[in-house]
């Protein structure tokens, strides 16, 4: 496959994300400040916001479990985890974190919960998703790759392509 | 960005290479903002700690031109971040934050930020900053020339008129810069000029600077002079211009908050700027704020003092109290200071008392400015615990013409109080023993320092003191605490506001201070009701207490600062006592305040910030005292007034008799407050506390 089809493969392979409303033109923002001299910034930026939230999302879950419920701290840890999924573009996962911040002002002790197994399933689907993504983007980096090579890194990102769009 | 950008083009070179210092303890955030600072081929600088990054602020302060925080930090509050770097290091502060509520972003605006952008971060937001940076060099230099001129002015006679229109003028300019303005740059002008090695301006140097310009009088303080009185080698008199600048925009802020108030009272007749002053004053009366020696100048800077006390359209009127608002805030790592920041607040003639509440309606504590205002920006007062009214804004009106009191802020005084309540407490005791108390007690609040490095805190402490101590005195020897107090205190917001409220009550009120206060908040019902606090007429006093104080305190209190406050100081009582009509308790506690007016300058002499006291406490339970004493004391004009009271001002208050004559002026003169005990010092008085 051509490396042009490849690269509007993997183009066209965040698209779903886009439309599924994962990501939004933060995301876009990302990529585009890498470049030649920045080759895998998004990988990076993205890679720490992993490490990142999953120290968040696991004060969360300590702060949940206290009793009572000490909203005002989870208020605090969930805009720390809404800023750094809004400078990635994690879209779904901003709304959540929105959600279960008033949850928290209305002392709803229930829905934050709630909101927050929501929220944990929407970062894990995003999180997979980035991480094929990723795996395409790296297939179809320019390398010197064979045809053969190329062939199947087009074969893979179609795959891809048909399971996101199921 | 393409390196053509600016390349060979010595006008766009400059935002190429901008240093940048970035700071958020959210790393994803952090990398990217550093990616996109990259981009716009700034020089970045990140750190995930504040306190790193103020570490490094402090070790070169030539090395940024730009400094980008996030508000919520673990290790510390980006506000606070905001808030010493704009005051210590006059760099133009950026605040980050994925909060888009307007409060907050109001109160980055009142902390001095120059923009406040949302996360997610994007470039084109980024690709603009620069023009923060060179804003700050074109203003700075722009208040410099300014500000020379209105050295000259203050050359020779207390033009308060004169300055206040210049400070009126340079506040109204300020006003539209908001904080930034405030911290004009320190060495830096024009990019295109050569960067001269930045003095630093330590707590000791600042000190003595401080001192300087308490001797002086905050009018007639002038670089030349300073320079002199400071006697430091290698300090030139350009390296003292502009800190005094910054030092009168220090003071300029902490009334900024009050601004609005102050523009009533401005309408009232007087001058805003003077007003301004006085609260700046405040804020920089600090100098031993607690938070660091820096932090002092940086409140200084917002001082403008000269015109503070044109605020109450009477020079005298400088009540400047604990203007320290905006400077003082950084009292921080006192901990209780009476939040100078709120010395913004304060100084809106917010008499309210800072923190307690007390708000003894004249005495904005200056701390807790919020009467005035509602605490914005006066978040730096709220250190004032010492509650003691910590924002004893004592308008001082120069009893002249309306009452327009200057809140001052004296707010900002209390930052020092706060501390140590309980030192006003003791001073208070004194008071009550009576009439000595007038020289100690005022400043027992001053004792209350100890704690704190500021004065500030002292004061608010002694407002409280003083107000109890006035209550039981009543007399002029509380007053003269509280005086004393102020001048300490000036620091002080909260010792302000009791100390103006006392002011207040001694310009120019009978013998029973207490009683005169009323009369004065009446007049200054004119000005904005509430904030009108009742400029304490304690003008002519408060100019010989001022003096004196500084005199006397530095003995005392080497920590306040307060030496300057006294000069200023009395001025920088803005206690803003509202005068509702509830001029009675003003007036209670306005006597007092004259007393300690012109207590302070005995106290100097004797005690500084014993005399305080009395007062100060006197007018906690006014609360209302809300006084600004825009102790315009700098303007001179308020101790000019002062007839008789001269006399007793030579120190050592502990002429009660003095106070008295005094106060029986100043009843002839006016009943409303003249600003000239306040002027004194408004922030002396607040240093009192």
């Amino acid at each position: 496959m051509e490396r042009n089809q490849l690269h509007r493969l993997v183009a066209l392979s965040r698209q779903p994300l886009f439309d599924q409303g994962f990501l939004d033109e933060q995301f876009l923002q990302l990529e585009e400040l890498q470049d030649d001299a920045n080759p895998n910034f998004v990988e990076e930026v993205v890679t720490l916001y992993y490490r990142d939230s999953a120290r968040l999302i696991l004060n969360i879950e300590q702060a949940l479990e206290r009793n009572p419920l000490d909203f005002n701290k989870l208020d605090i840890l969930m805009h720390q985890f809404k800023g750094s999924s809004s400078s990635i573009g994690a879209k779904k996962v901003k709304a959540e974190c929105t959600f279960f911040r008033e949850n928290c002002r209305a002392g709803n002790g229930e829905g934050c919960i709630r909101t927050f197994q929501q929220l944990k399933k929407e970062y894990a689907t995003l999180r997979k998703k980035l991480e094929a993504y990723f795996q395409l983007r790296l297939h179809a980096a320019p390398s010197e790759k064979s045809v053969a090579e190329e062939e199947m890194a087009g074969i893979h990102l179609k795959m891809f392509l048909v399971s996101e769009a199921l | 960005m393409t390196v053509e950008q600016g390349i060979g083009q010595p006008r766009d070179q400059f935002p190429i290479g901008m240093r940048v210092l970035a700071v958020d303890d959210d790393p994803t955030c952090l990398l990217l903002l550093e990616t996109l600072l990259r981009r716009c081929q700034y020089h970045v600088t990140t750190t995930s700690q504040a306190i790193a990054a103020l570490k490094m602020l402090r070790e070169n302060k030539n090395k940024f031109d730009l400094v980008i925080s996030d508000v919520h930090m673990p290790d510390m509050d980006g506000f606070k971040l905001l808030e010493l770097v704009g005051l210590e290091m006059d760099l133009p502060v950026i605040m980050l934050s994925a909060n888009s509520d307007p409060k907050l972003v109001m109160k980055g605006i009142s902390h001095g930020a120059c923009d406040y952008l949302l996360k997610p971060v994007r470039m084109e937001e980024l690709k603009n900053i620069w023009q923060h940076v060179i804003r700050r060099r074109k203003f700075n230099n722009k208040d410099r020339n300014h500000f020379d001129n209105q050295d000259k002015l203050h050359h020779g006679s207390s033009e308060a008129t004169a300055d206040q229109k210049l400070n009126k003028k340079r506040k109204d300019q300020n006003e539209d810069e908001d904080e930034d303005r405030d911290d004009n740059e320190h060495e830096n002008e024009d990019p295109t000029t050569q960067k001269k090695p930045r003095v630093v301006w330590s707590v000791e140097l600042h000190r003595k600077f401080v001192a300087a310009v308490n001797q002086l009088g905050i009018d007639k303080a002038v670089p030349k002079k300073i320079l002199d009185l400071m006697n430091v080698e290698k300090l030139t008199r350009e390296n003292v211009a502009s800190h005094l600048q910054k030092y009168r925009l220090y003071l300029k802020r902490i009334s900024t908050v009050a601004n609005q108030q102050a523009n009533m009272v401005a309408a009232l007749g007087s001058t805003d700027s003077s007003y301004l002053q006085m609260s700046s004053v405040n804020g920089l009366g600090f100098p031993n704020l607690a938070g660091t020696g820096q932090f002092h100048n940086a409140a200084f800077r917002s001082l403008p003092p000269s015109g503070m006390l044109g605020r109450l359209n009477s020079p005298a009127a400088l009540g400047m109290c604990g203007l320290p608002s905006s400077g003082v805030i950084q009292i921080g790592p006192l901990p209780t200071p009476g939040h100078l920041t709120n010395c913004q607040s304060q100084f809106q003639s917010i008499v309210h008392t800072g923190n307690d509440g007390n708000v003894l309606q004249g005495m904005p504590m200056s701390l807790e400015v919020d009467q005035i205002q509602p605490n914005k920006g006066v978040t730096y007062i709220r250190e004032l615990p010492t509650d003691v009214n910590n924002t004893t804004t004592f308008s001082v009106s120069n009893g002249f013409q309306d009452a327009k009191i200057m809140a001052s802020s004296s707010n900002s005084a209390f930052l020092g109080v706060s501390n140590k309540p309980l030192m006003l407490e003791g001073s208070v005791q004194e008071v009550q023993d009576g009439r000595q108390f007038g020289k100690q007690s005022s400043l027992t609040v001053a004792s209350l320092d100890s704690g704190f490095s500021s004065n500030f805190l002292d004061h608010g402490r002694c407002n409280d003191s003083w107000s109890s101590a006035v209550q039981s005195t009543g007399d002029q020897s509380n007053s003269f605490g509280i005086n004393d107090c102020f001048k300490q205190a000036t620091l002080l917001p909260s010792n302000i506001r009791d100390s103006m409220s006392t002011m207040a009550l001694q310009s120019g009120n009978n013998p029973s201070q207490v009683s005169s206060i009323s009369t004065v908040p009446i007049h200054l019902q004119d000005s904005k009701a509430d904030l009108q606090c009742q400029i304490a007429s304690i003008r002519s006093n408060t100019r010989q207490i001022i003096n004196n104080a500084p005199q006397g305190w530095d003995d005392q209190s080497q920590r306040r600062d307060a030496t300057y406050h006294s000069n200023a100081e009395c001025s920088s009582i803005n206690s803003v006592i509202p005068n509702h009509g509830t001029g009675s308790p003003m007036g209670q506690s306005l006597d007092p305040n004259n007393a300690i007016f012109q207590k302070t300058k005995s106290f100097n002499s004797t005690r500084q910030s014993d005399i305080v006291d009395p007062f100060l406490l006197k007018h906690n339970e006014v609360d209302n005292l809300a006084m600004e004493t825009l102790m315009s004391s700098n303007d001179g004009y308020v101790i000019g007034q002062q007839k008789p009271q001269g006399s007793y001002f030579s120190n050592n208050f502990g002429s009660l008799d003095d106070l008295e004559s005094v106060m029986v002026k100043q009843e002839q003169d006016k009943v409303t407050i003249t600003e000239e005990e306040f002027g004194f010092g408004s922030y002396s008085l607040r240093t009192c506390m």
